[in-house]
């Protein structure tokens, strides 16, 4: 028999029915509140139940406020968003991790630190970055609304096979340069539509040696290059992450588990749909320039003109981005003046994060008239934050230490970028407006976006003393 | 979900390409509960000025353009976030199927659960069909039965998942077809590990 991908063997012990399209088993739902009423409404409708409610978990975090919050949420549509996802759980006896809730926060960031998210699972949820539990070594991916209420009503989703891609990132990572620089490296090898119809999963050394929250931060992003989804092998650092964590195995069924979770990798005579290689000694820190994430260029470059693209479309597109970021091709990076720094999401707004973030700061105040906040991606990691004074760092810095949420990478919250304002962003997407009408996103990595608060510009994170 | 096997009509064409599905509509139109009502957010940030005023020029805006039925868009059309509401606010516009060189994974799948079809043509014949387009007039049809899509002189036949079609052709609801399976997917849930998380203790 063939060797087999770490993908094809979770993929084949899911199939409940068919081949391609095939019917495959949700180990896990994670539900919030933006994508799911529509979905309950529909169960209702058709007087249907939630098949396995003890295999789904809720939490709120798309459209909340990150100050004030136990106050009340202030627009009315938002509250009436929140009371819907409340009524739904508790009529369908699922876990809710509401506002009150220790572990409330960003649905992929909740799913891992409560051992929800393990190996050999597949995982879905209504958002586009479920990729991120992939780096479990899990089958993890986004879906829209209707499929939630499949998924609610069957525990089960229809899935055509994807193709597979290997993206090997051999060597080591440099010092000073993040996670975060790595998938933005990759992205601009593969682009933002590299990945589409494909598993992504992510191997080599340099992946092999990030940690789990670092990988975490690498297959969020699977789904900028159009990736169904990313992966990456479990190992001693999977499970060392999960070993007690709440809803993790213990005792004989933890060891059973490793035993599982091993066999699970992808094979050595395993062959890829496709291939790609990216040199990770090569890789400088990154920050966006345009208005998706394929357009970024290393911190020690310039701005780049459209002329410099031989594609008749990714220069209207890069021309675009240029106007509506307001650059001019030849600006070094370094001379970008920000008015905004978001450290936060489901991308980087991990403990480790924060530390990487605090590092920088610590000592230093952010530049008079930047305005910078940090949101925590859940109450935990807020809780372990306060508990190691980083919120001490942030607060004396000039930072706004806030409530758990998705805030500014998308929103849906008051934490709006007015228009015209430049944000270095620790999130996922530069699109047009995702920050706010007329915002201007740049994506940089938590230290990069800290550098970034305290000199007023961007600078190189390396070269921070 | 009403069966889709004919749409004639006229045509609105977006060039540009990666239109994402924040473009399409905004998220300050997410926090709505219900599934209908979001057409006219469509396009929203590219529709109405910062003070909410029509964009000249933009479809959405044109008379002439009212009542089309197919939307021609550049590669890659709506990627991004998973949001359904996009192909809602797309359907709920007016338009029936969109027709560009690629889709993103997640909107087509999406488009297929809710009955807009998402055609995909070789990228030269999307720009053909761009430049009908131009006259607010002309008229395309996209057959979905005999998977061809025809504009005046231009004719060319398009791929589609054989199971997606045939649910599309029957209007059929996906849960009520999953649920006739009941036996596989208890016997499926027999033979799970006992270690895989709950969020409830039984």
């Amino acid at each position: 028999m063939p060797g087999r991908t770490l993908f094809e063997k979770i993929w084949n012990r899911h199939v409940v029915t068919g081949d391609d399209p095939a019917l495959l088993f949700v180990d896990l739902h994670l539900v919030h509140e933006v994508t799911s009423p529509q979905a309950f409404s529909g169960l209702d409708f058709n007087g249907r139940k939630v098949r396995r409610p003890e295999l789904t978990v809720a939490t709120i975090d798309h459209a909340i406020p990150t100050v004030d919050r136990h106050v009340m949420i202030r627009d009315p549509q938002s509250r009436k968003q929140v009371e819907t996802l409340r009524q739904n759980c508790a009529r369908h006896g699922i876990t809710l991790f509401d506002l009150d809730d220790p572990r409330q926060g960003i649905v992929h960031v909740v799913g891992p630190e409560n051992g929800f998210t393990q190996p050999g699972m597949v995982i879905v949820c209504g958002d586009s970055h479920t990729s991120t539990h992939g780096a479990f070594g899990a089958l993890a991916f986004g879906i829209g609304t209707t499929e939630v209420e499949h998924v609610l009503a069957t525990q089960t989703i229809w899935q055509r096979r994807p193709k597979t891609m290997a993206v090997e990132v051999d060597g080591e990572l440099p010092l000073g340069v993040a996670a975060k620089d790595m998938i933005l490296g990759i992205l601009a090898t593969i682009g933002v539509r590299g990945g589409t119809g494909h598993v992504i999963e992510y191997r080599g050394e340099a992946v092999r040696g990030l940690s789990m929250e670092e990988r975490m931060t690498v297959c969020n992003m699977s789904i900028e290059g159009g990736a169904r989804a990313g992966m990456i092998a479990p190992d001693d650092t999977t499970f060392a992450y999960l070993e007690g964590r709440a809803h993790a195995p213990k005792g004989a069924a933890w060891e059973r588990a490793l035993d599982d979770w091993r066999s699970i990798t992808t094979d050595p005579d395993a062959t890829f749909d496709e291939v790609t290689r990216v040199s990770a000694p090569s890789l400088i820190p990154h920050v966006s320039w345009g208005t998706n994430p394929g357009q970024t260029v290393a911190v020690s470059d310039v701005v780049p003109s459209p002329d410099h693209f031989d594609d008749p479309l990714e220069r209207d597109s890069a021309a675009r981005a240029l106007e509506y970021m307001d650059l001019r091709p030849g600006t070094p990076i370094t001379d970008i003046p920000i008015d905004h720094v978001f450290v936060g999401s489901c991308t980087n707004g991990r403990i480790s994060d924060l530390r990487e973030a605090a590092r920088v700061v610590e000592g230093r105040k952010v530049r008079d008239g930047v305005s910078a906040v940090i949101v925590p991606g859940s109450m935990q990691v807020k809780a372990q934050a306060e508990k190691e004074g980083l919120d001490r760092i942030f607060r004396d810095a000039g930072f706004s230490w806030r409530d758990a949420g998705c805030s500014s990478c998308l929103a849906m919250n008051p934490d709006v970028i007015p228009a015209g304002e430049r944000c270095a962003s620790t999130s996922n997407r530069n699109y047009e407006g995702r920050q706010g009408r007329g915002a201007r996103t740049h994506l940089v990595s938590p230290a990069m976006a800290a550098a970034a608060a305290i000199n007023g510009h961007f600078v190189d994170v390396r070269d921070w003393r | 979900m009403r069966p889709v096997r004919v749409v004639q009509g006229t045509m609105v064409p977006l060039p540009r390409a990666d239109i994402d599905t924040d473009q399409i509509i905004p998220k300050q139109f997410l926090t709505r509960i219900e599934r209908t009502g979001y057409g006219e957010f469509l396009f929203w940030d590219w529709s109405r000025d910062g003070g909410g005023a029509p964009v000249d020029g933009f479809f959405t805006n044109d008379p002439a353009r009212r009542g089309a039925k197919v939307l021609v868009a550049g590669d890659n059309f709506g990627c991004g976030s998973s949001r359904e509401h996009a192909v809602w606010a797309i359907q709920d516009w007016g338009f029936e199927a969109v027709v560009a060189p690629s889709f993103a994974d997640i909107f087509k799948g999406n488009s297929y659960q809710s009955g807009l079809l998402p055609v995909e043509l070789p990228a030269e014949t999307v720009t053909e069909l761009m430049m009908a387009a131009d006259d607010p007039n002309a008229i395309v049809t996209v057959d979905l039965e005999r998977q061809i899509v025809i504009c005046g002189d231009l004719q060319a036949s398009f791929e589609i998942d054989p199971t997606v079609r045939d649910r599309l052709l029957k209007g059929l609801d996906a849960i009520g077809l999953t649920m006739e399976h009941e036996a596989a997917i208890s016997a499926y849930e027999a033979q799970r590990p006992e270690w895989l998380p709950r969020s409830v203790t039984e």
